[in-house]
C-alpha cells in the first residue's frame, strides 16, 4: 500500500478508506476521448476493490490496453481466489476492456450488471458462455460485514448504466457521473490540480443530453449518506462529496427561469437571401402569435451564433426551420445548427421546416427528415414557396402557422388519412 | 385487402392500413409521435403504450418480450418496429 501524495504513479492499490482500494489506471497521453471530447492531460480509468468479511468485489475494470497495470495493482492487495463479486456500473469499452481477462483469472466471481446491460454484455463478450446477474434498484449483495446496494440510474450516459452504494463505508461507485477527464496522480479532489473546467466540459458533453435523468438520479442519490464518490473517470471526490450533488442538480436545472412559464415555447430559426424565406417566417410567427398558450419566438440565424441557440433549443417545446434551397440543399447555417444538438434534448419535440427555393425547393424535406431523425414529431407538412410569396401564399403560412401552434397545445383535429405510398 | 384504423392519439390522426403492416411504418408516413432507433426490435426507442385494441396486434416475439422487460414496460406496451396491425388500435408514444 502506497501513501505517498502522487501514489498513483506507484504500481501498486491505493488505499481510499480502510475497505476500499482504487486499482485503476492513468492515461495521461490521451487527449481525445470517445471522438467528441479533448482533454487536456489526460483521463483515468478508475477501479475499486472492496473488502469485506466474506470475500471482496471489484468495481468496473479498465480500457483494455491498462489491463496489466490494473492486475499489478488489484495483485498487490489481493489474490483472485478471494474475488466474489465483479460489478459492472457501465460497460462502455473503457471500463468493460479488462473484464474477460479478469474472468478467467477469477472464474468463481459473480458478475452484477443492470437489466439494460444484458444485451450489451453479450455483444461486448461476443459469446454466450458466461452467467451474470442483472440488479435493479435496491437490490444488495453482502461481503459480510460490507454491503453493496445497487441504484438503477439509466441513460447517464448509456441505457446500462448504474451506481453502486457501499453501505458501510458511504461510498459512491457511481460509474461515469460525477466523473470528468482529468488525469492526476494525486487521485483526490483535496490534492489535485485545479480540475473544475474539466468536470463542468464533462458534464456538458456526456451528461447533458440525459438532464432528465441526471434528476431522477439525483432523487435516488440525495438521501444516501456520503462520505465519498467514487466516480469511474477523474478525481475522487472524498472532500465535500454532497457539494457535487448540489452542483449537478444545478447544472440539469435551468440557469434562468424561463419567463414563459406555462406556456408553449415555439423557436422559429430563419435565413433568407432575397428575403422570401424571411416573409414566410415573419408569416408563421405572426399566426403562432395569435394562438392561445403559445410563445413564439424569431430568430434570423444570420445573427446568431450555434451555441446559444443550442442551449434555447433545450428549453423549447418546438422548433421551425425556415430555409430557402441553394444548390439542392439547405444551407450550411441551418445544418450548422442541426448538427450541434448532439448535446441536448430532442426527443418529442414538436418541429417543421418551410422555405422559399427558385426551383427544386428539396431544403425543406432534407431538413424534415434530420428533425425526424432526431426523434422530434413532425404534425405538419412542411411548406415550399416559389421565390416570392404571393399574399395567398403568406396565407398558407399563416396556417401553418397556426396548425402548428394548435399541435404545440394539443388542439389537435382528428383527421382520418387513408395511408398511400408518397 | 382486410383494411384496420390505426389511431395516434398524439396528433389526432386515424390511418387506414392495410392488416399486417407494422406500426412504426404508419406513424413516419403520417408524422406521428413514435420515432425509431434501430428498427429491429433492440433498442426499446419506439416504445408505445396501446390505449385501446390490445388484441389487435400481432404477438410480442421472444426478443421483443425480452426488450420490453429490460424497458421494465407495463403489459399494454408494446415496441412500434415489431407490433403488426391486425385490427383497430389506439396508440401514444410511450
Amino acid at each position: 500500500m502506497i501513501k505517498s501524495t502522487y501514489a498513483a504513479t506507484q504500481p501498486g492499490a491505493v488505499a481510499i478508506s480502510d475497505r476500499v482500494h482504487w486499482i485503476g489506471a492513468l492515461d495521461p497521453s490521451l487527449r481525445t476521448f470517445d471522438i467528441i471530447l479533448k482533454t487536456a492531460n489526460g483521463t483515468t480509468y478508475n477501479s475499486y476493490l472492496v473488502r469485506g468479511s466474506e470475500g471482496m468485489a471489484v468495481i468496473d475494470t479498465v480500457k483494455e490496453v491498462f489491463s496489466e497495470t490494473f492486475f499489478k495493482r488489484l495483485e498487490s492487495v489481493a489474490d483472485y481466489s478471494e474475488i466474489k463479486y465483479i460489478v459492472l456500473n457501465h460497460l462502455e469499452p473503457d471500463h468493460t476492456g479488462a473484464l474477460p481477462e479478469l474472468m478467467r483469472r477469477a472464474p468463481q466471481a459473480r458478475l452484477f450488471i443492470s437489466q439494460r446491460a444484458q444485451s450489451m454484455l453479450k455483444a461486448l463478450l461476443k459469446h454466450d458462455q458466461f452467467e451474470f446477474t442483472p440488479v435493479m434498484t435496491g437490490d444488495t449483495v453482502s461481503l459480510g460485514d460490507r454491503t453493496l446496494r445497487f441504484l438503477n440510474t439509466p441513460y447517464l450516459h448509456w441505457p446500462d448504466t448504474q451506481c453502486t452504494y457501499l453501505e458501510e463505508e458511504k461510498v459512491l461507485f457511481s460509474g461515469d457521473v460525477f466523473g470528468c477527464h482529468y488525469c492526476d496522480a494525486r487521485l483526490f479532489n483535496d490534492r489535485v490540480g485545479d480540475f473544475r473546467f474539466s468536470f463542468e466540459y464533462y458534464y456538458a458533453h456526456i451528461m447533458r443530453p440525459f438532464r432528465e435523468y441526471v434528476l431522477k438520479a439525483l432523487k435516488l442519490i440525495e438521501p444516501l449518506p456520503l462520505s465519498m464518490i467514487a466516480p469511474s473517470h477523474g478525481p475522487v471526490l472524498r472532500d465535500r462529496p454532497d457539494q457535487y450533488l448540489l452542483h449537478y442538480r444545478r447544472l440539469a436545472t435551468s440557469a434562468l427561469d424561463s419567463e414563459i412559464g406555462q406556456e408553449k415555447s415555439l423557436l422559429i430559426f430563419y435565413i433568407s437571401s432575397y428575403g422570401n424565406t424571411a416573409r414566410m417566417a415573419e408569416a408563421v410567427y405572426e399566426a403562432v402569435g395569435e394562438i392561445e398558450g403559445v410563445r413564439a419566438s424569431l430568430y434570423d440565424l444570420e445573427g446568431g451564433e450555434v451555441a446559444p441557440f443550442v442551449d434555447l433549443i433545450e428549453e423549447a417545446d418546438g422548433l421551425l426551420f425556415g430555409t430557402p434551397t441553394i444548390n439542392g440543399d439547405a444551407v450550411k447555417p441551418v445544418w450548422d445548427l442541426l448538427s450541434s444538438l448532439a448535446v441536448v434534448q430532442t426527443r418529442g419535440k414538436l418541429a417543421g421546416a418551410f422555405g422559399s427555393y427558385g426551383w427544386s425547393g428539396e431544403a425543406v424535406r432534407m431538413v424534415e427528415e434530420r428533425l425526424r431523425g432526431l426523434k422530434m414529431t413532425v404534425p405538419v407538412e412542411g411548406l415550399r414557396i416559389k421565390l416570392i410569396p404571393t399574399d395567398e401564399e403568406l396565407d398558407a403560412c399563416r396556417a401553418f402557422g397556426t396548425s402548428i401552434g394548435r399541435a404545440l397545445i394539443g388542439d389537435v383535429e382528428n383527421r382520418i388519412v387513408e395511408m398511400v405510398q408518397r | 385487402m382486410a383494411k384496420a384504423k390505426v389511431t395516434f392519439l398524439d396528433t389526432g390522426v386515424t390511418v387506414s392500413v392495410p392488416v399486417g403492416t407494422r406500426v412504426i411504418e404508419i406513424s413516419e408516413k403520417v408524422g406521428a409521435g413514435l420515432i425509431y432507433g434501430c428498427r429491429e426490435g433492440d433498442c426499446g426507442t419506439c416504445l408505445m403504450k396501446v390505449e385501446e385494441g390490445w388484441n389487435n396486434l400481432s404477438e410480442p416475439s421472444v426478443v421483443e418480450e425480452k426488450v420490453l422487460r429490460e424497458n421494465m414496460a407495463g403489459k399494454h406496451f408494446r415496441l412500434a418496429c415489431q407490433a403488426q396491425v391486425l385490427g383497430d388500435i389506439s396508440v401514444r408514444p410511450a
